[in-house]
């Protein structure tokens, strides 16, 4: 272990390991609790696990065809984005039963191909994600994505609140709620593609989910629950990164159960918090 | 009397079929117009309509002088509250001023403090910082017509603002928006259930029927046309 903890300090390894996968993930880790806080009060959780699935039925086929991955996935999970909103918003096709039938089939796909065409490395890669692998380009994508998310987030504010707590009534005050979901079907589905490469296809929608249930359990407001949720997710991502480095554990699977713990703390001060104020 | 609202034969469709056929009626300002009818009958398709949310298939809706689609207050049918939504009544009321931000993106003063005199004027101004998910069922539709009238200049929609609140806190919310109505002039547009109620507050009453031809006059010719006497009838 201490070796390890040595080996971490070397500025060999910091400057060209972890010190991209830290930008990498700080900037992951506030797009995907910043859009999640919609996504799951709109209940639309579900569509980052899909999106995933998709992403990772996209990857594969561009592994096997020899294409750039980045460019496959991210089209192809931008338009599978658009179609789930779409479908949960005025089909009769309920929203997550659409989920469920689009990812199942693109992950068959993906499982497909790539056993056929007999490579394992790259896609498992996407199944369980490789944060210390992030190449230069992920990463100066990974950032300007996360200023863009941030920006929105603090640009529309008051609209995103507002299309979210209550559609018909944003559309009825002239906002153009379709737009909204639009920008979000995007900006998630980016936000889905660059967080597979970090923590996996399995594991990214729980950075989209966990950080905002967790902000709910003790935050009254909305802007409560946006800076906690935020805030939670950075510290989770690091800890679980440090605790990965430490304890040698898988990285994406750590970062989840930090994210766990941060749940279930907040849960247990969320019950002490309304019994005090009941009393 | 100035028209605020004119519909012109309107014609609107929900998958498929035909809710409201060839409606016309006509509202002034400061008038209070009580929308009537069953289930099914083209209400709420009605008011979706005079929103602009839906699309009138035909005919058109012609707004009075000045008044501007964000000039309408609207509170939404039974707005199912999600359970556990994290948001203040504060920030809940304060959306109310969203349509007229134009594409500004924060709030001014100015809309702090509409927001702030909608609360005072309904009776929750103390429960600015309280989570609306904590609050009784009459406590939340003050909360959501403090928002409407955030929206509002001089058009309120109140679509079945009493549903699910018990006696005592429907009478209240009636005296409110009659109140709105009196002293602040303000036109209001209402779908309710209840026809004695509206019969007694209304100006003017519009019926939609599926089964025949709509009805659209005062509350005195409501109660003497075939109509009008046969649901009072079933009310007595």
């Amino acid at each position: 272990m201490s070796e390890n903890i040595r080996l971490m300090f070397t500025p060999e390894f910091f400057a060209a390991i972890l010190l991209p996968a830290l930008i990498g993930g700080i900037a992951v880790t506030i797009c995907s609790s910043l859009l999640g806080v919609t996504l799951v009060l709109k209940r639309y959780s579900m569509i980052g696990d899909g999106l995933s699935h998709i992403g990772y039925g996209a990857l594969s086929v561009a592994a096997v065809m020899n294409l750039a991955p980045l460019k496959v996935a991210l089209p192809v999970v931008v338009i599978a984005a658009f179609i789930l909103l779409r479908l949960s918003e005025n089909s009769r096709l309920s929203g997550d039963s659409a989920i469920a039938l689009f990812s199942t089939t693109a992950l068959s796909i993906g499982i497909l191909v790539s056993s056929k065409a007999g490579l394992t490395n790259d896609v498992s890669h996407y199944m369980f994600g490789s944060i210390l692998a992030m190449s230069t380009g992920d990463v100066v994508l990974s950032v300007i994505l996360s200023v863009i998310v941030i920006l929105t987030f603090i640009l529309l504010y008051n609209r995103i609140f507002s299309v979210t707590f209550d559609e018909s009534f944003a559309r009825a005050t002239g906002v153009n709620a379709g737009a909204y979901n639009m920008i979000f079907a995007v900006l998630t589905a980016v936000t889905v593609v660059l967080g597979m490469m970090m923590m996996g296809a399995l594991l990214i929608s729980s950075l989209i989910v966990i950080p905002t249930l967790t902000a709910m359990r003790v935050c009254r407001s909305f802007r409560g629950v946006v800076l906690t949720s935020g805030a939670v997710s950075v510290a989770s991502f690091l800890i679980g990164m440090f605790a990965a480095l430490v304890l040698n554990t898988a990285p994406g699977a750590s970062i989840v159960i930090v994210n766990v713990i941060f749940f279930i703390c907040f849960t247990l001060a969320g019950r002490a918090l309304r019994r005090t104020g009941r009393s | 009397m100035k028209t605020i609202l004119e519909c012109k034969n309107l014609t609107a469709s929900y998958d498929g079929v035909n809710v409201i056929e060839g409606l016309s009626f006509k509202i002034n300002e400061g008038d209070y117009l009580c929308i009537l009818g069953e289930n099914g009958s083209g209400k709420s398709t009605l008011i979706k309509c005079l929103l602009g949310i839906k699309p009138a298939d035909k005919g058109e809706i012609v707004m009075g002088d000045g008044l501007k689609p964000t000039d309408i207050g609207y509170l939404p049918q039974h707005t199912d509250l999600q359970k556990g939504f994290p948001a203040t009544v504060g920030e809940v009321v304060i959306s109310g001023c969203l349509g007229r931000r134009g594409l500004r993106p924060f709030y001014s003063s100015k809309e702090k403090k509409t927001a702030r005199e909608a609360m005072e004027r309904l009776g929750i101004a103390d429960l600015a910082e309280r989570s609306c998910r904590d609050l009784s069922g009459g406590q939340q539709q003050r909360m959501f017509l403090a928002r409407a009238m955030c929206a509002a200049k001089k058009l309120l929609l109140l679509d079945e603002p009493v549903t699910g609140l018990d006696p005592q806190a429907s009478a209240e919310m009636y005296d409110l928006i009659d109140e709105l109505n009196h002293k602040d002039k303000m036109t209001v547009i209402m779908v309710s259930h209840d026809v004695v109620k509206s019969l007694d507050s209304a100006s003017r009453i519009l019926c939609l029927c599926s089964c025949s031809h709509s009805f659209f006059g005062t509350p005195k010719e409501y109660a003497n046309s075939h109509l009008g006497s046969k649901l009072l009838g079933e009310k007595k």
